[in-house]
């Protein structure tokens, strides 16, 4: 494999969320292989900077693969070509030398621009808030062991939870719908027992809350699944389907 | 040796078990009535800072909490891999909550405070609890119960995880309970914001100045208290497993305010890390603890041989670990792994193309058990490994190599965890507290979590106590002027400078000295220069930095650059800490101090103390004063790990 390899870089730029934003075109000669692609990015930003340019926004935390906060729509797919990676954990022997590579922020109207490829994503945190929780005061826990949970539903419930909020989901649906992530939470609270009393409640506000943020009504296309750097089955917006089906018609 | 008269310690009367219980009932109260009029700052919402939030919310206080990130389900408490310890005893295998405390007091190296790690221990217990309740999805075995693992210097199993994703387990759990009271109102969340100054108002804290980091605006808000659980600042160092934005501003401009620093030079540095691959690196990645259950360490017996792996033959090899501490073998404690490792790379012996790793090999696991155990084991960090590296671990060997990982130092905290300043609070990695020298392995979830959750809901209230007829206090107060002028100069000052090297290129430079003279061995000589070195980056910060575009947009550079601005100071701080500490203990590494074999000896008729060092002003130099550390209950002996 080539040590290093020259690239074309097609990036979204976008000044604000007002702005109407337009792409630029950058070469990148001699990027490392070795390199992650938030890497590759620091590259040029450096250079930019240099030059007297402004630099190409882009947010990005733990450069781990946890935190959720790097985005990037790279060639048309989002966090890039590799199944189960976020973008921080792209590393650029993935790519081949002479190519050009386009770079988009997430594409919703419920995930507005701040600057380049730079979103905010607060609609998920409304989501959250909306009954994304177990309602326990800090002090009021009985002891751990003293609600046994089947293995398998503790499992299956650390699957839906392993979600990292990062929004890809909602970048790739066609329909920008937040069910995955959505899905994700209910799922997961729903296969605990101690989720068990607000069950009912919590799902129908918090299919209100994705609504009323602008996201979008979800299809099964599957394209969300595909996508998600943490691999969250789509199974789960099944269940998701069955508990808001269930609290329907239990309501009085 | 008598502590500081600035520093009352305010650790409660009785005998060591009696302590917190003693404190929480005789603790004096807010009655809900008063609780709702007044108001607490929390920044930082990581497990300290969202527990903590969470918490008090609940209790009926009216809290703002500040995160820097897009969302306070971001703080890095999440990547946090390996588990939480709790005395728990669950395996019926002996622990118990004096045993956690020993191997803490121990682990650390005889440099915290007794009462702190016993409270610690005390309701590690309460935290699982706690926990389960949120619907953390712990790891559970067959039957349906909480399962454990053990971890590095320790003889019983009382880690709780949830595969190697706890630190996000626990933080979303956290966060779950922060939003329920975002949507109660009884918390204003302010994401993408950073604190910028603290405001003090007749010697008590009474708020901060807040950038918001979107549109560059300079917000002021008022609190009856503050609350930093902003983290650490391994980031000094440049290269660290933190993430990009952990940074020390709050807790340094609270230092530059009153707050004293506690232990500054107490850093952790962990032994299992990727190596550094380019001069393009920003960052670094551990691979869990845990990989020292089975896989072998060595480099190779000849200085500068660079064969494959697979070519060196098993007499080739120097299993250094298990040869120098045939007693706890791979799995000694970071430390003291770090240092073996430095020291097979300082004679040449180090792989990989730089020299500067050793291998982790798991061959001899795999021939064991068979691939399938050891993937059911670690597959997850295998897939990490290869998918950064690009080679495969089943295969050839990990290359791993030491990086910062944890500070252990931070603002000082009385028993209560209040700072030096009256009002001003630090909880989680931003205080000095609990683990003296050295963290042990799944403790500073524990501490965060304690903190938040358990700690502050019952200390506070001895401050606001007095406070209860403070009616909130305008932000049109003459000290939020001037706070907010000072930052307002400050950044005028930065977006001036309009120099020659990027804010990468001076942070990058800070991280060298750091690393060189102040990480895993130090020496006077060395501390010395660096101490120059690092005076002279400050004036080239300020003459040559380079930031680009304006103040009142979102501009990273510039929130970058004040962060690695304060990490200069700090940087000197650290070095003189160093220096001024002239025996080794943990993490801290005094080559001067050192037993025949090159191991860590500490000096406890001389050293016995936490070092708070006060700010005295722009280029002074700063004061030290000493809290003694009176061991009742264990008793400091050398660690062995042979």
């Amino acid at each position: 494999m080539a040590e290093s390899i020259n690239l074309k870089l097609k990036i979204w730029r976008q000044r604000n969320t007002k702005d109407s934003g337009h792409f630029e075109t950058y070469d990148m000669p001699g990027v490392s292989t070795h390199m992650s692609f938030l890497e590759m990015m620091d590259v040029l930003n450096d250079r930019l900077i240099r030059d007297g340019k402004d630099p190409v926004a882009f947010d990005h935390d733990c450069r781990e693969g946890i935190c959720g906060m790097c985005s990037m729509y790279i060639n048309g797919r989002a966090h890039g070509p590799l199944k189960g990676t976020t973008t921080c954990q792209l590393h650029m022997r993935h790519f081949s030398d002479g190519e050009t590579i386009t770079i988009e922020p997430w594409r919703a109207s419920a995930f507005p621009v701040i600057k380049d490829l730079v979103v905010n994503r607060s609609a998920f945190d409304k989501i959250i808030a909306a009954g994304g929780y177990i309602s326990v005061n800090t002090g009021n826990a009985p002891d751990a062991n003293s609600l046994p949970v089947e293995k398998v539903k503790a499992d299956e419930a650390f699957d839906a939870a392993a979600c990292i909020g990062c929004g890809a989901c909602v970048a790739t649906c066609k329909n920008a719908s937040g069910m995955l992530f959505l899905s994700a939470k209910v799922s997961h609270l729903a296969l605990l027992p101690q989720g068990e009393p607000e069950r009912k409640e919590r799902v129908m506000r918090m299919i209100d809350a994705h609504d009323e943020a602008g996201l979008g009504s979800c299809t099964n296309t599957g394209a969300c699944e595909a996508e998600c750097p943490k691999e969250i089955s789509i199974s789960h917006i099944a269940r998701l389907n069955r508990e808001y089906l269930r609290a329907g018609m239990s309501q009085e | 040796m008598a502590s500081s008269p600035k520093l009352n310690s305010r650790i409660p009367e009785g005998s060591l078990e009696n302590k917190w219980t003693h404190l929480k009932s005789t603790v004096r109260l807010v009655s809900p009535a008063n609780k709702r009029r007044l108001d607490v700052i929390v920044v930082g919402t990581g497990l300290a800072g969202a527990s903590a939030a969470a918490s008090l919310a609940e209790l009926g206080y009216n809290v703002k909490a500040f995160c820097f990130q897009d969302s306070p389900r971001r703080a890095h408490s999440i990547a946090a891999q390996g588990g939480i310890n709790a005395a728990k005893n669950y395996q019926n295998d002996g622990d118990s909550t004096f045993r956690l405390f020993y191997d803490t007091v121990k682990g650390g190296d005889y440099r915290a405070r007794e009462a702190n790690v016993y409270r610690l221990a005390e309701v590690s217990a309460n935290i699982i609890d706690q926990c389960v309740a949120q619907g953390v999805p712990f790891a559970r075995e067959y039957g349906g119960l909480l399962d454990n693992r053990s971890f590095g210097g320790v003889q019983v199993s009382r880690t709780f995880y949830a595969r190697g994703q706890t630190g996000q387990q626990l933080l979303l759990g956290a966060y779950s309970a922060l939003e329920r009271q975002v949507a109660k109102g009884a918390v204003k969340m302010y994401a993408r914001h950073e604190m910028v100054e603290l405001v003090v108002i007749d010697g008590k804290a009474r708020g901060i100045i807040a950038k918001n980091l979107v549109t560059g605006e300079l917000e002021r808000h008022f609190g009856h208290a503050v609350l930093l659980c902003s983290g650490g600042y391994g980031n000094v160092f440049y290269l660290s497993t933190n993430a990009m934005g952990s940074n020390v501003t709050a807790a340094w401009k609270a230092h530059k305010k009153g707050a004293f620093f506690g232990n500054p030079c107490f850093t952790q540095i962990h032994p299992t890390c990727i190596p550094v691959s380019g001069d393009y690196q920003s960052k670094l990645t551990l691979m869990s603890e845990s990989l020292r259950n089975d896989g072998r360490v060595w480099v190779p017996k000849a200085v500068g041989d660079k064969r494959k792996p697979e070519d060196i033959s098993e007499e080739e090899r120097d299993y250094y670990l298990e040869r120098r501490y045939p007693a706890f073998g791979n799995l000694v404690p970071r430390d003291v792994a770090s240092r073996a490792a430095k020291q097979a790379c300082d004679e040449g012996r180090g792989v990989g193309p730089s020299g500067l790793a050793v291998y982790l090999d798991f061959r001899d696991a795999i021939n064991r058990l068979g691939q399938n155990v050891i993937s059911a084991r670690y597959g997850n960090l295998f897939e990490m490994y290869e998918k950064i590296t690009g080679e495969d671990p089943y295969k050839t060997p990990m290359r791993i190599y030491p990086a910062v990982h944890y500070t252990m130092g931070g603002l000082w905290v009385d028993y209560n965890l209040m700072t030096t300043v009256p009002g001003l609070y630090a909880l989680g990695e931003a205080n000095f507290s609990d683990h003296g020298a050295n963290r042990l392995g799944a403790s500073a979830l524990m501490q965060g979590l304690a903190d938040g959750y358990f700690v502050i809901p019952y200390t506070l209230g001895e401050y606001l106590a007095d406070d209860i007829r403070t009616t909130a206090i305008p932000t049109t107060h003459p000290a939020f002027d001037e706070a907010e002028k000072a930052v307002h100069e400050r950044t005028q000052k930065l977006m001036g400078i309009n120099g020659k090297q990027t804010v990468e290129d001076l942070h990058k430079k800070l991280g060298r000295i750091i690393w060189d003279y102040c990480g895993m061995s130090r020496t006077e000589e060395g501390l010395k220069k660096a101490l120059g070195m690092v005076l002279d980056l400050k004036k080239e910060f300020w003459t040559d930095v380079r930031i680009p575009g304006a103040v009142d947009e979102f501009n990273p550079e510039l929130d970058k650059a004040g962060r690695v601005a304060d990490f200069i100071e700090l940087g000197e701080l650290m070095i003189r800490d160093a220096l001024m500490r002239n025996e080794s203990c943990g993490g801290h590494f005094r080559e001067e101090s050192q037993t025949e074999d090159g191991e860590a000896k500490r000096d406890d008729e001389n050293f016995a103390f936490v070092a708070a060092w006060e700010y005295t002003g722009d280029g002074a130099e700063p004061s030290l004063h000493k809290e003694e550390l009176t061991f009742e209950v264990v008793h400091p002996t050398q660690r062995s790990y042979k």
